[in-house]
């Protein structure tokens, strides 16, 4: 390697020359109209200007509790506005309430028990499905059937995402097929259980 | 639509919802998106993404009802609905940091409020449905001009936004080579973003062709398939004179490919916030003193992030959800002069009662999708 070889990297200034501005602005529409950093609107990163916001407020009215709200116990109240979809419920519920009143955003233990929790809701409200009249159908949910109207196989042709995309039927389908067999086995032995 | 459990979606019939808050509106919606970040909460990786939620936070629509402290919006007024939740009030806001807002979100104290994504971020329904309801009427929505149409105004509420926030986090000076990582919505974005800041070289970086390609027709940039290279890492050193480029935005998130471990611990096990990949790569890629701007979206579950690497090179990482309106008037100026074409990245448009195979299309990258729509019925 030669002094003229040697990668900008190991000396003073750059080697490598790349276009002008005047073949970019050439080559790209709108090149350099935010070029000034201090004329981009996030700058600067705290720019103090409550009344251009549209509140007409200080602090917001409150929104009615419609029940007890389940909070972050790093804030120092209920916010004054909230979401009210999909109030807790049952067992996941439950654990989600203990998640919140218990422990910080800080603790895995907050994250760890909303994640118990959102796979314990997906099963109760899978089997409550199947007390109504439109049950949970895995099949027409999953959207498969996209597979033979949107190129399937030749849109994953040479793909290297689809070593793990082969994990996503297990992943939804594992559950239910491991649900089936509990409640094969369950039912094999209530049988046998009331013959004896 | 509903979630149902990871990898499940539906249409159900949900009751039209109310005004809650004084300041809040109804609007019907005439035109969603499904976001990628939309598809960590699809794929069960969202702690407590409850079973009846509805998602979307990419929307626009008509005004159907106001509440009685409602003094900037009528109803019958055609309106585009940033994805923030915010006051406008509270220490945050005052201060424009709109994504951060302290007084919208009961379930936790880091994120802000963000319409169906989860009861982490505030447990509002979003905007893949027909109706949905908007808090803080007064601050969030705007009216969207006569001049604009539907489907930029619709990107212009999360996917334009961000991607042009994630350029200006990068601090990009004159003659930068900045390098992208992710070619979908954002990223696309974030690289035709990075050109109107100045800088002298883009390069994206992914592994669907499909999307290198938009890359380079859209955003004019230089791509990089990471498939083709044992180290796409290396290869990014070589093509920077050994230097490793001055900026790099990674616009990826938490379902990150590039290392199969990675992802199956992040994105199918669970065991972490989501696949580092991406983020580990602009940390490796990126020139020593340079700055790394973090547009994908992370849970908040802890990361494998080579964090030691980052101090080791001194670099600058700049990262938040993008406080979207206050991107809106430069962002207005550049789609109307044609510097940013929002709705050229769009690539389907599925209606509501198809949703399942709509989340199924862009879930699994089939059919060059990119960017899909969604028109409810009542639109």
């Amino acid at each position: 390697m030669t002094e003229t070889d040697i990668p900008t990297a190991y000396v003073r200034d750059r080697r490598t020359t790349g276009e002008t501005p005047e073949q970019l602005r050439a080559r790209i529409p709108g090149w350099g109209a935010d070029l000034d950093p201090a004329d981009r609107p996030s700058n600067p990163k705290l720019q103090y200007a409550p009344d251009s916001t549209g509140a007409h407020w200080d602090f917001p009215e409150r929104q009615p509790e419609r029940w007890p709200r389940e909070r972050s116990i790093e804030h120092a109240f209920v916010t004054p506005v909230f979401g009210t979809a999909q109030p807790p419920k049952g067992l996941s519920g439950a654990i989600r309430k203990l998640a919140y009143a218990r422990y910080s955003e800080g603790r895995l233990a907050h994250w760890m028990l909303l994640v118990l929790a959102d796979r314990i809701d997906a099963w109760e409200e899978h089997l409550h499905s199947f007390a109504t009249t439109r049950p949970d159908n895995p099949v027409t949910e999953t959207g498969v059937k996209a597979e033979f109207t949107h190129h399937g196989l030749s849109s994953r042709k040479g793909r290297v995402d689809v070593r793990h995309q082969v994990l996503d039927p297990v992943i939804v389908a594992g559950p239910w097929l491991a649900a089936a067999g509990v409640a094969t086995v369950g039912a094999r032995r209530l049988v046998r259980a009331v013959r004896r | 639509m509903v979630y149902r459990g990871p990898y499940k979606v539906r249409v159900e019939e949900k009751d039209i919802p109310a005004i809650e808050h004084p300041n809040d509106a109804i609007v019907r919606v005439a035109l969603a998106a499904i976001c990628g970040s939309d598809l960590h909460l699809y794929h069960g990786m969202m702690p407590d993404t409850r079973i009846g939620h509805t998602f979307g936070h990419e929307f626009i629509g008509v005004v159907e009802q106001v509440g009685s402290s409602v003094q900037n919006l009528q109803v019958g007024d055609r309106v585009m609905v940033p994805f923030n939740i915010f006051c406008g009030s509270c220490w945050f806001c005052a201060r424009g940091l709109y994504s951060n807002c302290h007084n919208v979100n009961p379930n936790a104290t880091a994120v802000g409020g963000i319409y169906g994504y989860s009861h982490t971020t505030g447990g509002y329904d979003g905007g893949q449905a027909e109706y949905v309801r908007v808090p803080f009427a007064d601050v969030g929505p705007a009216k969207i001009p006569d001049w604009m149409s539907d489907e930029d105004a619709v990107l212009l509420t999360d996917a334009t936004a961000t991607g042009y926030f994630g350029a200006q986090l990068g601090d990009i000076a004159e003659g930068d080579t900045v390098v992208v990582f992710g070619a979908g919505p954002v990223g696309l974005v974030a690289a035709q973003s990075s050109w109107l800041m100045g800088a002298g070289r883009v390069i994206v970086v992914d592994h669907l062709d499909y999307r290198l390609e938009k890359a380079r027709d859209f955003a004019h940039a230089e791509t990089l398939n990471f498939a083709e290279f044992d180290d796409v890492v290396v290869e990014l050193k070589k093509q920077t004179d050994y230097l490793g480029a001055d900026v790099a935005i990674e616009c990826v998130g938490a379902e990150a490919d590039g290392n199969l471990m990675q992802h199956v611990a992040g994105a199918k096990l669970k065991l972490q916030g989501g696949s580092p990949v991406a983020l580990n790569w602009a940390i490796d890629g990126v020139r020593k003193g340079g700055t790394i701007s973090v547009m994908g979206a992370y849970g908040p579950i802890p990361n494998a992030v080579k964090f030691g690497d980052a101090l080791n090179k001194g670099l600058t990482l700049r990262m938040n959800q993008a406080p979207v309106k206050r991107q809106w008037p430069r962002l207005f100026e550049h789609v109307k002069n044609g510097y940013l074409k929002p709705s050229e990245i769009v690539t389907h448009r599925f209606p509501l009662e198809h949703i399942a195979e709509a989340y199924h299309v862009f879930s699994s990258k089939l059919d060059g999708c990119i960017k899909p729509l969604i028109l409810p019925s009542a639109a």
